[in-house]
């Protein structure tokens, strides 16, 4: 049972990193309709960046650990950073597409994912190599009832939940969320009402960039280890995710993100050897009795 | 008196032209390509580095000598870098390259068994010799008697990590791997043969593939369970690291065990001191070696590379080229054939992971050095087992 | 006479090309290296047509086709290497075993696809991209699983069967079967289906079935087109066919041009030389990958609808301009946005 519960612990820190990647997924894609393949990218820059920043900060650390005022502000640096990498990415090689099919952008989206792995590591400063990440929340570890947690673990959790929490009660009640809603209803009649769809989606990337960075900040606190291939795959794992809760749907990216988390660790657990294929059997299962993912409505196409 | 002086020295100033004049005539042949293969970009891309540096290292020293003598010929070397991305079918590509456009005399890299295995028939069917650095798969040198390697073969790591194991006194082992890697399945397989014969008992045994997520918690869990006396990770030097975490953070304290890919200064640093210390693994080289010719490779490596410490993929690099290099300079002929011949007859060869001969089935006999991670998470020279 | 010689021209011309580069392989202006690239490119270009059935011409969103690739690399290499036992067949046996290893791969492959295409294909765009990505993933995890044919290890010792003449000539037939079945009674179907899934209901189409004629016609093509693949590595193990490669497909399929044939040729032509090309500049060895990053995003900045979408060369249409527009990718919609400026 302590085993059991010791593995959702395991898919509850999984399943936020997804959880908050998601989200951005399913932002984008609620809003501007294309697939960002690049967003798992972003969370490789939120990581590197939080990584470089601690070192310029590194004087203020006492034995390797950084007061809490100092880790605030280095993780608000990386997330408003790599915001505006989103946006400029969105500006550069999104916007001129934004009329056109939407698979065009979704093929200048993996040209953009390449060119942002393959740029840091042609540098001569970044490099491939693998980097240790630096310990910005305390790693204390104590055992309820035979479960192992360590604060990271929590801090962890609770964090990606109140970033959740937040977003949502901003896309549901405030003004930029109403516009955000239009915007993803239909782009032309929200444009009509008055509503500057260039600033809400380029709100959209900023927020969606930003939540990216925070999922690689955490991820890479429970992972230690940063360096540029980080994303590729965990984007494509969290767009999985967005697809299970059902695409546009925040609280189905969130709901995705776990499901997701939760059922790799549990399938792993039952045969490590066909872990990985189980894992993708039941998502197969999930979408065959939920065309729509899970909290998403099927909608009725008029001719 | 002031005469001699005169004439002394104009016969001083002929002699050095002259000699100057038979150096020039001992004639200059034509420069010879070598074709180097490694992952520079891809997810094996740190690999990458440490190859392309290994072998401009060499590059160095080549240029500084004007290039190689063979037989009162010097022929100047040239190194053409590609890039294979870490997968098969650009690596075949890169061989038809090399081989019919830049025309090489000799390939070394890449640097993985997959890589080569798909590639080496290339190779054989043009009759180049190529050498691959890190392909430790038995099979890639029965691809044909054109391909060769510079490391030890899979069975014998396996064998000399279970004898460490089994001689600690370690009577139960748990293995952890990947088995989307035929290099771990590889390991693993070798281990668990040996270590059985040897009468230990494999506790627990735990795989996971997909490994962009590394996430291992669940598997390591299930071996903590099982109590093992010794863990072997028989891993890829980017899983390495978290691996050696998380082992740690879910309680098991007992050594761990791993392969060559452990042999990078990143796994440690990312790892931490603390959690990696006490480890071990097999290498095909050690930075510890007090042998000159490893200590002058060793310090070279720093002075280039702002004081990065070579590793085996750099080392295996290197050694790969200097047998392709030996084996210009004692080729009968110097052309593609007349090299395979020279470089099975590799005899001797004072390399700094050791003195290298080509055995029979053209893999090196070369011995493996067993290194520990002390308090600070510095790998040290423990041993060194010879086949 | 005309149509005749409509049909007959293009087939000269491949034959003349052939020759062509046969003549420029004997005097050396071209060696084993670029045409093993051309090798690539034509099971790229088979790969991208056989993506473009589903993904451009019955508009169904598929992200996991390197999965039949590898179901047809390993079906073939089985029948010629593990069944015919690979270098000892007969020299004159040779060119049946092949053939016959990789229709086996593709029918394996069609068959995994009608199999899993009949719960699915009743999902809608990024629903199936989702379920066809899980797919690859399986078959991926599970080849590597399957110790006879050399589970993670790989298959090695596949005999090299494949030659640039019967790349050349797949390349052909997958074109002319291709442009069959999008002409046909089935092909107008799908184009239909792609076009508005309701109306072509409310036509009396019975849209499950063509989506899986066309889902299980573009498997069989991925199937034949991993033989070739295999045949030509003459290696092959299940990492090779792994997200990435399904992820480059799509590049090829989208850069050159959804629902246009002519686009598949030159998005799968283009982009595998495009990298190759680069090694010439030999000192940015380190920054090739990132050219290429550049140069793909570029072309999409100004050929948004991929380098020949919707066009068609003469010989590959039909004249009947209408099945061509205002397809679902290649409709431009106008924006209010632009009516005011």
């Amino acid at each position: 049972m302590s085993t059991l519960m010791q593995f959702l612990v395991y898919g509850l820190q999984l399943g936020s990193v997804y959880a908050l990647l998601a989200i951005g997924y399913t932002m984008v894609y609620g809003i501007v309709g294309m697939i960002n393949f690049a967003h798992g990218d972003f969370l490789m820059i939120g990581a590197l960046s939080t990584f470089f920043l601690s070192q310029a900060f590194s004087s203020f650390a006492v034995n390797g650990t950084y007061s809490g005022l100092i880790v605030a502000l280095i993780i608000f640096v990386a997330m408003v950073g790599t915001g505006l990498i989103g946006v400029s990415v969105e500006a550069i090689a999104y916007k001129p597409l934004r009329n056109r099919p939407k698979m065009s952008a979704l093929i200048t989206a993996v040209g953009v994912s390449m060119f942002l792995e393959n740029f840091p590591r042609a540098l001569p400063f970044i490099g491939p190599s693998p980097r240790s990440f630096p310990m910005l929340f305390p790693a204390k570890r104590f055992q309820i009832q035979g479960v192992m947690i360590s604060t990271t673990q929590i801090i962890m959790i609770v964090l990606s939940l109140v970033f959740m929490f937040i977003l949502y009660n901003v896309v549901n009640r405030t003004k930029i969320g109403r516009q955000m809603r239009a915007c993803s209803m239909d782009k032309d009649a929200a444009q009509l009402m008055g509503i500057n769809i260039n600033r809400v989606i380029s709100i959209t990337f900023f927020v969606g960039a930003a939540l990216a960075a925070a999922s690689g900040i955490f991820y890479a606190s429970i992972y230690p280890q940063v360096d540029v291939y980080m994303g590729g795959w965990l984007g494509t794992k969290s767009f999985i995710a967005a697809v299970i809760g059902g695409i546009g749907d925040i609280r189905g990216a969130m709901l995705g993100g776990f499901i997701m988390g939760i059922t790799e660790i549990l399938a792993t657990s039952v045969n490590s050897n066909l872990g990985y294929a189980i894992g993708f059997v039941i998502l197969i299962l999930i979408l065959l009795f939920k065309p729509a993912g899970i909290m998403g409505k099927l909608t009725i196409d008029k001719v | 008196m002031k005469k001699i002086y005169v004439v002394l020295s104009v016969l001083v100033l002929l002699t050095m032209l002259v000699s100057v004049a038979a150096v020039s005539a001992a004639e200059t042949g034509e420069t010879l390509k070598i074709g180097v293969v490694s992952p520079i970009s891809g997810s094996a891309a740190l690999a990458g580095k440490y190859i392309v540096n290994g072998v401009k290292l060499l590059e160095n020293e080549l240029n500084a000598a004007g290039g190689v003598m063979n037989n009162g010929v010097l022929y100047p070397i040239e190194f053409v870098y590609e890039d294979n991305e870490a997968k098969e079918d650009i690596t075949t590509n890169v061989y038809q390259k090399l081989i019919y456009q830049d025309e090489v005399i000799g390939i070394v890299g890449p640097d993985m068994s997959k890589c080569i295995l798909a590639a080496g028939t290339i190779a054989q069917s043009a009759g180049c010799p190529a050498i691959g650095t890190f392909t430790t798969n038995v099979a890639v040198t029965q691809v044909g008697d054109y391909l060769f390697r510079a490391c030890f073969i899979d069975p014998f790591q396996g064998q000399v990590a279970a004898t460490y194991a089994w001689g600690e006194g370690y009577k139960t082992a748990a293995v952890l791997y990947n088995n989307a890697d035929a290099y771990s399945k590889g390991l693993y397989e070798a281990f668990v043969q040996s270590y059985e014969a040897l009468g230990g008992k494999i506790v627990e045994t735990q795989a996971y593939s997909g490994a962009d997520v590394k996430d291992y918690n669940v598997q390591l869990t299930k071996i903590a369970a099982a109590k093992p006396e010794c863990v072997f990770m028989p891993n890829l030097l980017n899983e390495v690291p978290l691996q050696v975490q998380q082992a740690r953070a879910n309680g098991i304290t007992v050594p761990l065990i791993g392969g060559d890919s452990w042999d990078t200064p990143e796994v440690a640093q990312v790892a931490g001191a603390e959690n990696i210390k006490g480890s071990v693994y097999i290498s095909a080289f050690s930075p510890d070696n007090p042998d000159p010719i490893a200590q002058k490779f060793v310090n070279d490596f720093k002075t280039a590379y702002n004081g990065d410490v070579p590793n085996s993929n750099a080392v295996l690099a290197y050694e790969a080229g200097a047998m392709l290099v030996e084996a210009i300079k004692n080729a009968k002929t110097v052309d593609r054939a007349g090299v395979r011949d020279a470089l099975a007859q590799i005899e001797g060869l004072a390399l700094p992971s050791g003195v290298v001969t080509v055995g029979e089935d053209r893999n090196p006999i070369k011995g493996a050095a067993i290194l520990q991670y002390n308090d600070q998470g510095v790998a040290t020279f423990l041993k060194n087992v010879n086949p | 006479m005309k149509s005749i010689i409509r049909k007959i021209l293009p087939l000269i011309g491949v034959v003349a090309l052939y020759y062509l580069i046969m003549y420029l392989k004997s005097i050396k202006v071209m060696n084993p290296y670029h045409i093993q690239v051309l090798m690539f490119a034509g099971v790229n270009i088979i790969m991208t047509i056989s993506l473009n059935i589903v993904n451009g011409f019955t508009g169904q969103f598929c992200i996991g086709h390197a999965g039949f690739m590898s179901l047809g690399a390993y079906g073939a290499s089985i029948v010629t290497t593990l069944i015919f036992g690979g270098f000892s067949v007969a020299p004159n046996l040779r060119i049946p075993v092949f053939l016959l290893g990789l229709l086996a791969g593709g029918l394996v492959a069609g068959a995994v696809g009608l199999l899993i295409g009949i719960p699915t294909l009743k999902l809608k765009g990024d629903y199936l991209a989702i379920v066809t990505l899980a797919f690859g993933e399986i078959v991926r995890a599970t080849l590597r699983l399957i110790e006879p044919i050399g589970a993670a290890r790989g298959m090695i010792g596949i005999p090299p069967y494949t030659n640039f003449a019967w790349v050349l000539f797949f390349v052909v037939l997958t074109l002319i079967v291709a442009r069959n079945f999008i002409y046909s009674k089935h092909g107008r179907a799908c184009i239909a289906i792609r076009d508005n899934e309701i109306a072509a209901d409310a036509m009396g189409i019975n849209t499950t079935k063509y989506k899986i004629i066309s889902f299980v016609f573009a498997a069989f093509i991925a199937g034949v087109a991993g033989g070739l693949y295999a045949h030509v590595m003459s290696f092959i193990q299940p990492d090779t066919f792994s997200f990435v490669k399904s992820s480059d497909l799509l590049v090829y399929l989208y850069a050159g041009g959804t629902g246009s044939l002519t686009g598949s040729v030159l998005g799968g032509l283009l982009l595998t030389v495009l990298p190759e090309a680069l090694r010439a500049f030999g000192n940015l060895v380190n920054w090739r990958i990132v050219i290429y990053a550049v140069t793909l995003v570029i072309i999409m900045l100004y050929r948004p609808l991929g380098l020949c979408g919707g066009k068609e060369l003469p010989f590959l249409k039909i004249n009947r301009k209408s099945l061509y527009e205002k397809s679902i990718f290649s409709r431009k919609t106008i924006h209010p946005s632009e009516i005011s400026n």
